[in-house]
């Protein structure tokens, strides 16, 4: 493969797209698919060959609005339609060039003002398994520009200046942890993709595998040549069919285009990818947990340093990176990294997905520029609380961050930001909660998710997340006393500064996070035993010590 | 290269002392007689960092670091004693108390358990935190052994021992989180074991009165964890 080829494949694609008049492209997303998006697109190419009209239909990946699925849209002229059925085929076809059927609608609103695509540029507009409509959209470009033009400390010199940062959660400097791996001394290394993707309501990454995965795999090329690698590895769930299935559809393509494998590119750069199964702990997507994993060991984190960049997977350096930072590496080096530095705040660059889920309007996969405020993506994007509810709380980072009230709005999106406001960026999971959403119960409910999933190394964790739980759940009850609440604060300052990985340390925060802002929710379950948002039953003999008026 | 360039300095509590590069901060503190509580740590046994009570600070680091396995660097300053790691300590330990069941006036460890001696030592006087009582099977099989789950504190050095110094592989962990067990072979009784030497290493490194030696009931045996440096030394010179 040189420019010329791979201009030739971007121009057959695009001529093989320009035969048609129009393009009907399926969402084939999770989502849609579970609601027989598959059916809708085979009724809507049978209508189309049946009335004659030039037109091609492709399925694509997760097109964002989940919500509104079944999603279908039209091009050139960019009308999507929602809630599509089977029996809406005919109508689709006849409106293609003419009025777009109205009742199909999706009343979107403002839901993609403000949004803006680099990981998800090509969403809804290439088929996930040809690669060749990956390939007419720029895709390997970057690729090709690196094995040819650059070397491998100026590809890590984009990436630095571009302040990418993980989106694993930890927004570690992706161009500094780049420079490490490169700098060990070391014959073999290896780039693992991280696609655990545990948190309760988060479904980034699976959508990015799912839509465009040749990005993926086009961004561990160029890491592994700037590191200087030449065996990858993505780590996926096993509950993720979907996304395994069109990521090794999508490996064996680009090994037959030869982007995989030995002289990639027609240069001494070796590189192949194998996909590794996980069996859906959450804790295995902590790094050393996952490289014990890829080693056929229990999934069980180790004390770091080492760090996996000196010693990771088989001893040897090991450059470990979240599927969506992969998926902004070949953005980055095709326009350079000071066009993504120009998105985002000052420590905090480019855009970040997140799966906007709870009460609200519309639920979906957004991409923003960093520095965008909640209220925006919350009131803008999402459309508001649903129901005509009350908004309460927001919460980000999943089991490892924090719930933020109404006063935190106005707060602009990056990571430091969300740290001193009690949260985490995480991984992109955003959850509305409204007034019906009691905050002990959601400090709670998280306490559990982390007590069922510690691996149980270290005691802190192990048997800390019990004992909080229980305390979180005699709170709930009515049963505890301001001693108990003393307690709570004391275990989670232990257990979060004591614990042996990420899991443990952050287990507190979501307790944490509801004691600064919704103290007083915890307070009226313990001094009146009463729960304000109604949702907490309490016992009998609570009840009865309950002071003022009966609440029912 | 020169033995100078393998020498760090770094003062531990206040005082300086010198370490070799290869050592932990809890070899060298050790060495220079400064006590940090341990648990899962055992000499001769790879390291976990599991128990976290050898916690310390070091000026500059983000967290509290496992003394165990954190390498001596050159002009490092180690606290290993202050008000509020002694806390996390205690606190630790009651965990560890509250987790199964400890009453050690009926337990054949009493006076001869690691555990029971950091509470001394700790001066953890109480558990305020309540206790689990999991109520965990006692499996008996072992002609010689028995493993009283309700005792353990899944420190892993007998599954350590029985893998890197008897070489049985017998022991593993199963489940996670509280669930977690030591168990033999595939989770089958001790007794039927076909991997087991009954060479009773496991049982002398266990910390606590989890692992026993069934003729040891009711006297005060006491364990030898003691023996595995000069084990490993004697296998290495046999290697050798
Ligand atoms: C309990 C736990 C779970 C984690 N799960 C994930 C995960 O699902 N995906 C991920 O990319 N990183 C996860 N991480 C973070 C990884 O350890 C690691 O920092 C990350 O993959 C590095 O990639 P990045 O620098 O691109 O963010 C997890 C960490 C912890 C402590
Ligand atoms: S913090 Fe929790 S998940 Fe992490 S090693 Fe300890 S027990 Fe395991
Ligand atoms: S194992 Fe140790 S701490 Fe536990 S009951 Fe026995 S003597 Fe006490
Ligand atoms: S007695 Fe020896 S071989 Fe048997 S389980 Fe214990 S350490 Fe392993
Ligand atoms: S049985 Fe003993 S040695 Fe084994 S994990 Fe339990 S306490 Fe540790
Ligand atoms: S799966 Fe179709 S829009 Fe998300
Ligand atoms: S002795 Fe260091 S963590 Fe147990």
């Amino acid at each position: 493969m040189n420019v010329e080829e791979l201009q030739q494949i971007a121009g057959s694609a695009q001529e093989e797209r320009e035969k048609f008049d129009y393009e009907v492209n399926v969402c084939m997303g999770t989502s849609c698919l579970s609601q027989h998006s598959d059916k809708i697109r085979d009724a809507i190419a049978k209508e189309a060959s049946a009335c004659g009209k030039s037109c091609h239909v492709r399925r694509t990946g997760c097109m964002g609005p989940c919500a509104a699925g079944p999603m279908v849209m039209i091009e050139p002229a960019e009308t999507r339609y929602g809630h599509v059925r089977e029996e809406d085929a005919k109508d689709i076809v006849a409106a293609l060039g003419g009025e777009p059927v109205a009742r199909l609608d999706p009343q979107l609103g403002s839901y993609f003002e403000g949004q803006n695509f680099v990981v998800l540029e090509n969403v809804g507009h290439i088929d996930p398994e040809k690669i060749d409509e990956y390939i007419a959209r720029g895709g390997y470009e970057a690729l090709l520009k690196v094995l040819t033009e650059m070397s491998p400390g100026s590809v890590i010199e984009q990436i630095s200046k571009s302040g990418l940062r993980g989106r694993g959660g930890g927004g570690y400097p992706t161009g500094l942890k780049w420079d490490t791996v490169a700098k060990v001394k070391g014959a073999q290394k290896y780039v693992i993709c991280n696609g655990d993707e545990g948190d309760p309501g988060a479904f980034m990454d699976r959508s990015v595998l799912e839509s465009d995965p040749q990005r993926v795999i086009e961004g561990m090329a160029i890491a592994a040549y700037a590191i200087g690698a030449n065996k990858g590895y993505v780590y996926v769930r096993a509950e993720y069919p979907l996304a395994v299935q069109r990521l090794t559809v999508a490996l064996r393509e680009a090994r037959r285009r030869g982007f995989l494998g030995n002289a990639i590119c027609e240069t001494t750069f070796n590189f192949d990818i194998d996909v590794r199964l996980g069996a859906g702990a959450f804790v295995c997507g902590e790094e050393t947990a996952l490289i014990a994993s890829i080693e056929g060991k229990r999934g069980m984190p180790r004390p770091r340093p080492p760090y996996p960049a000196v010693s990771g997977l088989w001893g040897d350096p090991t450059l470990i990176n979240n599927v969506e930072t992969f998926a902004n590496v070949a953005p980055i080096i095709r326009h350079g990294g000071e066009w993504f530095a120009s998105m985002g705040t000052a420590r905090s660059k480019g855009t970040k997905v997140f799966a906007l889920t709870g009460k609200i309007q519309r639920t979906g996969l957004v991409e923003i520029p960093m520095g965008m405020t909640l209220r925006q993506i919350i009131f803008g994007i999402g459309g508001g609380v649903a129901d005509g509810r009350k908004f309460k709380a927001v919460q980000t980072g999943g089991p490892s961050g924090g719930c933020m009230p109404e006063e935190h709005l106005d707060l602009s999106i990056s990571y430091d930001a969300l740290i001193s406001a009690g949260s985490m960026m995480g991984s992109g999971g955003m959850i509305v909660m409204d007034d019906t959403s009691c905050m002990v119960s959601v400090a709670r409910f998280f306490m559990e998710f982390c007590m069922t999933e510690s691996c149980g190394k270290c005691v802190p964790c192990r048997a800390g997340t019990v004992q909080m739980f229980e305390l979180l759940t005699k709170i709930t009850k009515g049963e505890a006393t301001h001693r108990d609440l003393d307690r709570l604060t004391e275990l989670c300052e232990v257990v979060g500064a004591t614990s042996l990985c990420g899991l443990g340390q952050t287990a507190p925060n979501p307790v944490l996070s509801t004691l600064r802002y919704f103290k007083h929710e915890y307070l009226a379950h313990i001094e009146e035993k009463r729960c304000p948002a109604g949702v907490c039953e309490f016992s009998a003999t609570a009840a009865d010590t309950r002071r003022g008026e009966v609440h029912v | 290269m020169s033995g100078e360039a393998n020498v760090r300095t770094l003062t531990v509590d206040g005082e300086e002392i010198s370490a070799r590069a290869d050592q932990t901060i809890l070899e060298a503190a050790r060495e220079h007689n400064v006590g940090i509580p341990t648990l899962c740590h055992l000499e001769g046994l790879s390291e976990v960092g599991a128990c976290r009570l050898c916690l310390v600070e070091v000026k500059g680091a983000r967290r509290l670091l496992p003394a165990c396995v954190t390498r001596v660097e050159e002009g490092m300053e180690v606290t290993t004693h202050s008000p509020k790691i002694d806390r996390y300590r205690t606190m630790i330990l009651e965990l560890f108390f509250a987790e199964r069941n400890h009453i050690c006036s009926i337990c054949v460890a009493n006076g001869n358990c690691e555990l029971q001696s950091l509470a001394l030592t700790l001066g953890m006087t109480h558990v305020e935190i309540p206790y689990q009582y999991p109520q965990l099977p006692v499996d008996a099989s072992h002609p010689r052994f028995t493993v009283d789950h309700n005792r353990c504190v899944l420190c892993t050095r007998c599954v350590r021992v029985c893998s890197e110094i008897e070489g049985a592989n017998t022991w593993g962990v199963m489940g996670r989180g509280a669930q977690s067990l030591v168990i033999t072979d595939l989770k089958e009784p001790w007794g039927d074991s076909e991997t087991c030497t009954s060479c009773g290493k496991c049982v002398q490194v266990c910390p606590t009165g989890a692992l026993f030696e069934k003729s040891s009931v009711g006297s005060k045996v006491r364990k030898h964890p003691e023996f595995l440096p000069y084990l490993r030394i004697m296998r290495e010179e046999d290697q050798a």
